[in-house]
């Protein structure tokens, strides 16, 4: 593990991808050595029990795990403080959509609030999100908006901007929690296989901070989720994902699928979203060719906008192999 | 001649109102708790228009739409106060639209007695009766979910 004055040292490298302002690993974003885009991909092959049921006291260690590969700190409370902005509101959006079954895991959500609190963030700084009640109680969270305790409300608490923004074909306006709540965002998205995306994981999760995210599904959800991404508050705040791919839905997403589950047990964690969501792609099409299910280009609904978004127009990122640097811990 | 037409429209117009106001009124197909054995209802029944499905089930939502829904009612059911599950209605326009969505996906699915056409698997049960298509979904897999299961869907189906 590197030391703090390597850490910063090393920090210059990943600024270009992850904006000035950033205090996350930066040479986390880039790696160091070989100028690429990391991505961790950290499994527990015991994270459910024979019973099918999730150990929630190894998520803690799974997520431990996870950051410590990304952030090069083998200490939680270290990589944390490197993680997140100290005395700003930290915002968790989850992904409750698919309800009960197949929303992101409540241990997971409070494994990081655990971790947050021990590196300085207050409980009042940190808001669990998500489009309303019902998603979040899909994850198992209570509704509260008391400031001196963790919050955990939706944007139809919130409400949305009045004002519109585009980027070229999303026309929307902002979730309130967004804008004006949160100083940064961790996203919390579930892996799923979506009918018509191909892939719903990290850029798709941000269909759930917006007023009409039925406007951009058109195009199987292309050029949609890339120009949805490139909305300046959506870049910058959005800069880190801990994706859940404990539990998924590899065919018949986003909604969920009892006959179609599956349980990767693992967290995919990175700073680049199209990197992310390129890894969590290939899982998804490794576990349809292990089930006999059609790849999704030969279903029809490949997920597309992932290499839009890579593209010059975009520049959200990577989803070239030879640039993603792929850690399996 | 005239006026015994008369008559005829006012009492036509007079059972047409009172039908609308009470009898001819829509029942619910979801059962009541106690009901069925063992389930209880546990949520309000929301309702979606054809427009709104995205809210419910995003993504999902497309092939509902191009099968020609016009709505969605969703409750939630709890058995014995420990297996959660959810029960979507979905009313098609016309009873093609309930088999196309049917016909998809159950290649793995076993056969079952319910309503025109339905199938079962370890924790969901997918049937059509009609224009209506219900799907039933569990969120654990016990022993005795898959006979819960169809308990539900025949109280469901009876209501239909």
């Amino acid at each position: 593990m590197k030391s703090r004055r390597d850490f910063l040292k090393t920090a210059a490298a990943g600024a270009v991808l992850l904006g000035s302002n950033s205090k996350l690993g930066l040479a986390a974003a880039l790696d160091q050595h070989t100028s690429k885009s990391k991505v961790v991909v950290a499994r527990d092959a015991a994270l459910h029990g024979a019973d099918g049921k999730l150990d929630e006291k190894r998520v803690q260690a799974l997520l431990d795990r996870a950051i410590a590969s990304y952030t090069g700190y083998d200490k939680p409370v270290e990589a944390w403080k490197h993680i997140v902005p100290v005395g700003k509101v930290i915002g968790l959006k989850t992904n409750g959509l698919g309800g009960k079954g197949i929303s992101t895991h409540l241990a997971l959500v409070l494994a990081i609030c655990e971790r947050l609190q021990q590196a300085g963030v207050k409980p009042g700084e940190i808001v669990v999100w998500d489009r309303n009640a019902r998603d979040l109680e899909a994850c198992g969270l209570t509704i509260n908006t008391d400031s001196s305790r963790i919050r955990c409300y939706g944007n139809d608490v919130s409400g949305f901007e009045d004002q519109q923004e585009s980027w070229g074909v999303a026309h929307i306006k902002l979730s309130k929690i967004l804008t004006r709540d949160c100083a940064m965002i961790l996203n919390l998205p579930i892996l799923k296989d979506h009918g018509m995306a191909g892939v719903t994981f990290a850029m798709k999760n941000m269909y759930g901070v917006v007023d009409r995210p039925q406007s951009l599904h058109a195009g199987n959800c292309n050029p949609g989720v890339a120009d949805l991404n490139c909305i300046p508050s959506i870049r910058e705040k959005v800069r880190f994902t801990i994706g859940d791919a404990m539990t998924s839905v590899y065919d018949g997403g986003p909604g969920f699928h009892p006959e179609r589950l599956w349980r990767p047990n693992a967290l995919i964690v990175g700073e680049d979203r199209v990197a992310v969501d390129h890894t969590a792609w290939q899982m998804i099409e490794r576990k349809r060719a292990e089930a006999g299910v059609p790849t999704l280009e030969a279903a029809g609904h490949a997920p597309r906008y992932i290499a839009t978004a890579a593209d010059q127009a975009h520049n959200l990122g990577t989803n070239d192999p030879q640039h993603i640097h792929l850690l399996e811990v | 001649m005239f006026r015994s037409n008369w008559k005829w429209a006012v009492a036509a117009i007079v059972i047409v109102v009172a039908a609308a106001g009470t009898g001819c009124k829509k029942k619910s197909p979801f059962p009541a708790s106690g009901a069925i054995a063992g389930w209880e209802k546990t949520s309000e029944t929301r309702v979606y228009a054809a427009k709104d499905l995205y809210q419910y089930i995003d993504g999902d939502a497309e092939q509902y739409i191009s099968a020609g829904v016009v709505s969605t009612s969703t409750s939630d059911y709890k058995y014995q106060g420990q297996l959660e599950a959810t029960v979507d209605v979905h009313t098609m326009k016309d009873a093609a639209g309930a088999r196309k969505i049917l016909e998809t996906g159950t290649k793995d699915a076993k056969p079952v007695q319910l309503g025109d056409a339905g199938f079962a698997y370890a924790q969901s049960v997918i049937f059509r009766k009609g224009s209506s298509l219900v799907r039933i979904v569990a969120y654990e897999s016990t022993p005795d979910t898959p006979q819960a299961l169809l308990a539900l869907a025949r109280g469901v189906e009876a209501k239909l």
